[in-house]
């Protein structure tokens, strides 16, 4: 298939991913600052609540650049609504829809309906009428169309090439987006020992495991207390939670064993042989061995190979440079 | 030719007339259907293409420059009998416009023979000098040519102008058909009604036919300007009916005078480029230096005779204003026939009588761009100001050769859905005829329709509306 067309695929999934990620990073985020200010103060200026979506997605600079002052109001503008924002839910729902309309013929109609209806709807929204509606009511309507446009997909998509490609775009945003809300999330919310245990800890990191859809499943494995112990087995290692690094490396590695497939040629196999490789490592690895290293160089790590993953998914499939 | 206006469903006496016989059986059913039904299913039908995204980009237009044709629910009838006279008259026509075309790029008999002068061909700007003497497969060069045509009487057709170059619009042709299917499946069981649903198909077959000899299995892709071209809907439509490739001139590469696609599985050859793009684009070498749009190299490859373009370059030359006027004579030079469909009268203005009788006769008449498109850049002299009239005697004076002009023609009106009701709205016919190792028309085309009352601008730019157009079985 055309690699343009491969390239809009991967990136219409990547950003209908996104818009879902960032209504539930916002809608946590929403709550958590329900919370008497008491529980959540953390002493930092950039651990309050509304700061962190602007840490996870690195968009603080971007932010205060347009602002002065850090209100709900206005991040939830700016991450919702702000059209010069390339990563707001209102961009994000805009470029799915623009990647697809390229691309009909490698899609199925009832997809194109299906995003093109929520841009359309997204289109008529402000920030007054959500939240005269319920913000929260915003959100849940942004995963619900983010659940129907996926099912629509698995519903309806014929199992080819371009089928690989647009599960490919979503697990890698998947990935990419869990690494970085552990990673942040574990500097910024835990800044000392001290602080493990408490009530800030407790609601801090229930709302991690929340914004990652993953609270229920943590009680269902663990039946006991949030530790970042077990957060990070649970999001790093487990295969059976769906936003896992490992889950997310396995859907990834089988997508890239069946593109690369047919071709025989070692530099076209590179994808495939970096994604074993990564797979491997979140397969046969152990908790210990993550916080032996630190967390936190753990993930940079682990960003690091998927951003060179993506070079060679972009070199191989998306933008070949023939001539 | 007739000053009184022809309805087609009422005929000259547009008001109280009977009915024709071909929209009877539809008129009896619209009569029966309460108004604020049809008012909910034009509602409907604006809603079902919006969500299609069946819309056309508007350029320098806010609200993201999509917008829709406005579709008109009450179809448009012609009869078997003078489909059939048409059909002959466009496939006629369009043979003529190709022998045409194959002559001037090769011996320039029809010049040699003084039929039409020399310099108004080689000095146009339409005319490419490096199509000279290269041989394109069947010597077709206009693969797809949508031919404008208006009814101004029972049974009197002609030809407003011929687009041979990149004609749009049948995906509306199509996606109208869909839509009155959709809304009101009862008609299309109470009479017969012949299908167009098949011309992606006969498009493609088209397109294969003409891939370089020797190719046994052709690769067709579609080359399209990108997202922001107005009939980009069109493209992406097209490509997926005859499921073909989309390309944009980056997709594309020449390697040893050979075009490739960039695919996720290495470069993959590519025969025939149904383009949706204009000559100046198609290769910054050849032509614009400027252009983003093409592939650089397009025309080595081309010239090599390793691709087929459709249609060919340098199509511009037979639709020019400037050549309409010697259609009825290429007709009879390369067919020996009687020319089937009527041309307009025409004035050159590059002549001086004729350019002195259009100067006093201003009021009247229609002057053209010889170049314009679009219902751009011209002047509808019944309908224009005392001062814009001054403006284009102006341009006339200073830029003779630039226009032509043509009497007003009375085209004919069809019963449209519009805010006061039910009421006459004039339109035109734009069917679409694919030339390759034959020569065939899909029976029905684009009906477009000006909206506004007792306008003739049928351009979609302008206001213009479309409809589903039937042509009847028997």
């Amino acid at each position: 298939m055309l690699s343009r067309t491969a390239n809009d695929l991967f990136w219409m999934s990547r950003h209908m991913e996104r818009a879902e990620n960032t209504a539930r990073m916002l809608d946590v985020t929403y709550r958590l600052a329900l919370l008497p200010y008491r529980v959540i103060e953390s002493g930092e200026k950039w651990a309050e609540p509304w700061a962190v979506p602007l840490v996870i997605t690195g968009l603080a600079k971007q932010y205060y650049a347009k602002h002065t002052e850090l209100s709900a109001e206005r991040v939830m503008k700016f991450m919702v609504f702000d059209s010069t924002n390339p990563t707001s839910i209102y961009s994000s729902l805009q470029s799915a829809r623009e990647n697809a309309r390229g691309q009909r013929g490698a899609t199925t109609s009832e997809m194109w309906e299906s995003l093109n209806a929520t841009w359309l709807e997204m289109r008529e929204l402000d920030y007054k009428g959500i939240d005269a509606r319920g913000i929260s009511n915003f959100f849940d309507w942004v995963k619900n169309r983010s659940h129907l446009f996926r099912g629509v997909t698995f519903g309806t998509m014929l199992r080819d090439e371009a089928f690989g490609f647009i599960r490919l775009g979503t697990f890698l945003e998947r990935a990419d987006n869990t690494a970085r809300i552990l990673d942040v999330k574990y500097h910024t919310l835990l800044p000392s020992i001290h602080d493990v245990g408490g009530a800030v800890d407790y609601y801090q990191w229930g709302s991690l495991l929340r914004s990652l859809g993953t609270f229920e499943s943590y009680r269902k494995i663990y039946r006991d207390v949030i530790t970042p112990f077990r957060i990070g087995e649970l999001l790093i290692l487990r295969q059976d939670v769906p936003r896992s690094l490992h889950a997310c490396m396995n859907d990834i590695y089988e997508i890239l064993q069946g593109l690369c497939g047919e071709d025989t040629a070692a530099e076209r196999r590179e994808p495939e042989r970096l994604a074993g490789e990564i797979h491997a490592q979140l397969h046969y690895g152990r908790p210990q061995q993550i916080f032996e290293l630190g967390l936190h160089q753990y993930l940079m790590d682990f960003l690091d190979k998927i951003e060179a993953l993506n070079a060679e998914i972009n070199k191989n499939f998306l933008v070949p440079d023939y001539s | 030719m007739n000053s009184t206006i022809y309805d087609e469903m009422r005929g000259l006496d547009s008001s109280g007339g009977d009915v024709l016989p071909h929209y009877r059986s539809y008129c009896d059913w619209l009569n029966a259907m309460p108004p604020d039904r049809l008012a909910q299913k034009r509602t409907e039908a604006e809603v079902m293409f919006h969500r299609l995204g069946i819309t056309f980009a508007v350029y320098g237009e806010e609200s993201g420059g999509e917008r829709l044709i406005p579709f008109d629910i009450i179809p448009r009838i012609i009869p078997a009998t003078d489909w059939q006279v048409l059909e002959r008259g466009l496939v006629q026509r369009v043979k003529a416009l190709n022998h045409f075309l194959h002559d001037i790029y090769h011996d320039q008999a029809i010049l040699k023979q003084g039929l039409i002068p020399a310099e108004k061909v080689l000095d146009n700007a339409q005319y490419r000098p490096l199509m000279q003497g290269l041989n394109v497969p069947d010597d077709t060069y206009a693969h797809v040519s949508g031919v404008d045509i208006v009814f101004t009487g029972p049974g009197e057709f002609y030809v407003l102008e011929d687009n041979l170059r990149v004609p749009s619009g049948v995906s509306y042709m199509l996606e109208n058909r869909k839509m009155m299917m959709r809304l009101f499946p009862e008609l299309f069981s109470r009479q017969q009604i012949q299908p167009v649903e098949h011309y992606p198909d006969i498009l493609l077959e088209t397109l294969r036919g003409v891939a370089p000899p020797g190719v046994v299995d052709p690769t067709v892709a579609l080359l399209t300007p990108g997202a922001f071209n107005s009939a980009y809907f069109e493209h992406t439509f097209l490509a997926q009916q005859m499921g073909i490739e989309l390309v944009e001139g980056q997709d594309l590469f020449v390697r040893d005078s050979a075009v490739y696609m960039r695919t996720t599985r290495g470069p993959r050859r590519v025969d025939v480029i149904y383009r949706r793009i204009d000559d100046d684009f198609l290769d910054p070498r050849a032509f614009r230096p400027d252009s983003m749009l093409g592939v650089p190299g397009l025309m080595d490859a081309y010239r090599a005779g390793r691709v087929t373009l459709a249609n060919a370059v340098g199509t511009g030359i037979a639709d020019d204003k400037s050549m309409y006027v010697h259609v009825p004579d290429m007709i009879k030079f390369y067919l020996d026939e009687e020319p089937i469909l009527k041309n307009v009268p025409t004035w050159e203005l590059r002549k001086p009588e004729d350019r002195h009788y259009v100067l006093d006769h201003l009021p009247e008449l229609v002057v053209k761009e010889v170049h314009g498109s679009g219902g751009y850049g011209m002047l509808v002299g019944p309908a224009a100001t005392a001062s814009q009239r001054a403006e284009f005697r102006d341009r006339i004076i200073a830029e003779p050769e630039k226009y032509i002009a043509q009497p007003t023609l009375a085209l004919s009106t069809c019963p449209t859905f519009v805010a006061a009701g039910i009421a006459p709205r004039h339109v035109d016919l734009r069917p679409f005829v694919l030339s390759g190792k034959e020569t065939r028309v899909v029976p029905g085309g684009l009906t477009r329709v000006a909206l506004k009352e007792g306008s003739l601008v049928v351009n979609s730019s302008q206001g213009g509306g479309t409809k589903d157009t039937w042509v009847l079985e028997t």
